[in-house]
């Protein structure tokens, strides 16, 4: 046991120096924090240049000073402009595009079109296409000859916003965002697989590194060649999981730091109180005084966003993926390790990579898969089955897991990560000492069979 | 008293038999030469000792007793093929090889510092392996092989790649630890140092032990009535019925000649007969060398 201890610290400790693990190790979480924050701040300052739109109807009048301006854009309504006139002097007339819309717009949908040199944002469309909704909706009802329709409309005026809750077990309702959900997904299947890929292929690395420079035969004459493997798979897995760590530690202290920095100081919390208020009184009076309401829609999401992040289950997630990543992690590693004892150089790895290869690629497109469709039987399956069921198993919790599955899924992980280290160690025995014969499935096998 | 003893081994990988029947026996503080030619399944014998891979059939004994996966404290070894991790620091390698050999930190490093002075290497602490040249790096493997002092020494091809002064330091290192106890079992093609070194001998060929014995009386049985005799000066002799010359040389105002006897004539007659022609320098039996014995016996098998 000692001797495995020895071990363990030569592989944990030669390669949390090296130079790349301390570069990835910081680097990481600067990139995962902007990850999260750059589309905030996007969210916040959509839009950014001012566009002035030329309005041009046909012969008519009906919708002039329908679409009012915005903060982002000025609807000019132009009378007696032909839009074959206006096209010829648009370059120098210094507006964003041309709208032009036909008397025919009432009965036909698509009898409005917008001309412009560049591709007008999402936003500005969909301003555009409510407010002429609307306006015809009203004229509409203008034809059934209502009184006092105007107050009427004032009046029906809603603004809705579907908040998604989960009830958890306890009866407790959450408030959570399938957006979130589906990140985390993406993200805990995507990292459980590069952490598997990663740290597997080191393993891979390091058992070929001392055949080939047969640091090998004098190790072997000093300890039992599973405590060596065991003791590299185990101290790589300890690089593996101090990488981990000190990710969520950056990340979460770098998120920290750069909301307190980027929001207003009326940040989060209030907003998120101020939010359940505007609903219910209908309307957004409440918040339209201090600064922080002025941004309300974009910052309320972001709390919202927010807020579901801090109600996923935390610490069955953090449970998971340390029990995943080490099984998961032990039962590829140790495959990867009997792969390099069977071959000479790294080229040779080829032709036994792929069957490896595949459960995990399978595992990650199946991961993708459950984001769209966390229920689907495939998705089911594919979590038990101990080859792929650290990454899609992984990709399903945030959706909410019975716990009895994740039970079933973790003991056929355990038996079958046994079966899998005990045959990797009897090819490995054998695999690290033969040299200069090509390798095939079937020497392997034979190995596997080799008694004593 | 036999150190080491194997009995019968015999190692099987396939259809290639690598051991038949081989037995050696090892005495206390005998420096022991394992010789043949390449592929002849010396490097299996050493894995075998080593407890690296097991013999299919056949038993191994250390100081009579069998032996146990515990005796590898017990052995040092040096493999042929030298393995250093080439990005490690060369003291940290070298601390990490005695740990698991069992030394405890302080200890290993406290012994570490004597040999690295002893072998002139401790300036190279600090350096990564691949920053060696090929000799450097074999004497951090020798110090990593010795130094938790074990009974049994095993040396691969221990002198390959050093220059003759570097050759000569191992020399005198090898019989520095004979002389404090140590055993030692070493395989080489360099007959040279097996005539300057081994005590013993074993020859295998082809899975088989064809040759075994102490160095002198192999070299004494294979001589077959040979002498060389030398003159001051220009001198002439010719055979008579009782030796042949083989063959004659003059070199540096000396004439030699190698004679063979033909019959059972004492060496004094000889002796007599040619102090008539000149004046004699030396008289000796020409012991073969341990290549000409080495190439004679391999290739009499083929």
């Amino acid at each position: 046991m000692n001797k495995i201890s020895v071990i363990i610290k030569r592989e944990y400790v030669t390669r949390v120096r090296k130079k790349s693990f301390i570069i990835m190790t910081i680097l990481a979480p600067v990139l995962m924090a902007a990850i999260i924050i750059v589309p905030t701040l996007l969210m916040m300052n959509q839009g950014g240049e001012f566009k002035k739109i030329a309005v041009i109807e046909d012969n008519s009048d009906l919708f002039k000073g329908v679409i009012k301006n915005t903060k982002d854009a000025e609807f000019v309504y132009l009378e007696n402009t032909k839009v074959e006139d206006l096209k010829k002097t648009f370059e120098k007339s210094g507006y964003y595009g041309i709208l032009y819309i036909s008397p025919e717009l009432v009965n036909t949908p698509n009898a409005v079109y917008i001309i412009s040199s560049k591709q007008p944002p999402i936003g500005l469309l969909q301003y555009i296409e409510n407010s002429l909704k609307k306006e015809i909706e009203r004229q509409k009802l203008l034809a059934y000859k209502i009184e006092n329709l105007d107050d009427i409309m004032k009046n029906v005026e809603t603004n809705i916003s579907v908040q998604t809750k989960k009830l958890d077990e306890s009866g407790v309702e959450k408030g959570t965002s399938t957006g979130i959900a589906m990140a985390l997904a993406y993200l805990l299947g995507f990292l459980m697989y590069m952490l598997v890929f990663i740290f597997g292929a080191q393993v891979m690395r390091g058992v070929i590194e001392e055949k080939t420079s047969r640091v090998v035969e004098v190790i072997i004459s000093s300890v039992k060649p599973i405590q060596l493997m065991m003791g590299k798979i185990i101290g790589i897995a300890l690089v593996g999981l101090t990488q981990f760590l000190i990710w969520i530690f950056l990340t979460v202290g770098i998120v920290g730091v750069l909301k307190t920095i980027i929001l207003p100081k009326s940040g989060i919390p209030e907003i998120s109180q101020s939010m359940p208020q505007n609903l219910m009184s209908g309307n957004q009076q409440v918040a339209g005084t201090t600064q922080a309401a002025e941004m309300s829609p974009q910052l309320a999401e972001f709390s919202k966003m927010f807020d579901s992040a801090m109600n996923q289950p935390w610490g069955l997630i953090i449970i998971c993926f340390i029990f995943y990543f080490i099984t998961g992690y032990l039962l590829y590693a140790s495959v990867f390790a009997a792969i390099g004892s069977a071959v000479d150089n790294e080229t040779e790895t080829q032709q036994f990579m792929l069957p490896v290869t595949i459960p995990i690629i399978l595992g990650l497109m199946v991961a993708m898969g459950t984001m769209q469709n966390p229920e689907s039987s495939l998705s089911f399956w594919c979590s038990m089955i101990p080859l792929t069921s650290p990454i899609v198993m992984m990709a399903r919790i945030p959706f909410g897991v019975p716990y009895w599955q994740i039970a079933i899924s973790m003991v056929l992980m355990l038996i079958t990560f046994g079966a899998f280290v005990w045959m990797a160690a009897k090819v490995y025995r054998t695999g690290i000492l033969m040299y200069g014969k090509k390798t095939s499935w079937k020497e392997m096998w034979k190995w596997l069979m080799y008694s004593g | 008293m036999a150190l080491f003893e194997a009995k019968n081994v015999t190692k099987q990988y396939g259809n290639q038999l690598a051991l038949d029947n081989v037995s050696i026996s090892v005495p206390e503080q005998c420096i022991y030469g394992l010789l043949g030619p390449n592929g002849a399944g010396k490097t299996t014998l050493i894995r075998i000792i080593n407890q690296i891979t097991g013999p299919d059939t056949g038993e191994l004994f250390l100081n009579g007793k069998k032996l146990m996966p515990e005796d590898v404290q017990f052995i040092g070894y040096l493999p042929e093929e030298r393995g250093l991790y080439k990005k490690m620091k060369v003291g940290e390698q070298a601390l990490y090889f005695a740990q698991l050999k069992g030394l405890s930190k302080a200890e290993a490093m406290k012994r570490l510092k004597y040999w690295f002075k002893k072998l002139d290497i401790i300036d190279w602490w600090g350096k990564k392996v691949e920053e060696l040249s090929k000799g450097m790096q074999q004497k951090v493997q020798f110090v990593t092989t010795v130094l938790h002092e074990p009974k049994l020494l095993i040396f691969d091809e221990p002198f390959t790649g050093f220059d003759p002064l570097n050759t000569k330091i191992v020399k005198n290192e090898i019989l520095f630890l004979r002389e404090r106890g140590a055993t030692i079992i070493f395989s080489t093609h360099n007959m040279e140092s097996v005539e300057e070194l081994c005590d013993n001998i074993t020859l295998i060929d082809k899975a088989k032990t064809i040759l075994e014995g102490s160095v002198n009386e192999i070299r004494s049985k294979w001589a077959a009535n040979e002498y060389d005799l030398v003159f001051e000066g220009d001198v002439k002799i010719e055979g008579n019925g009782h030796y042949n010359i083989l063959k004659q040389q003059k070199d540096n105002n000396k004439s030699i000649f190698r004679l063979k006897t033909t019959s059972d004539i004492n060496t004094n007659d000889i002796l007599q007969t040619a102090i008539k022609s000149g004046n004699i320098i030396s008289f000796n039996p020409a012991l073969p060398s341990m290549n000409e014995i080495f190439i004679r016996v391999v290739e009499a098998r083929n």
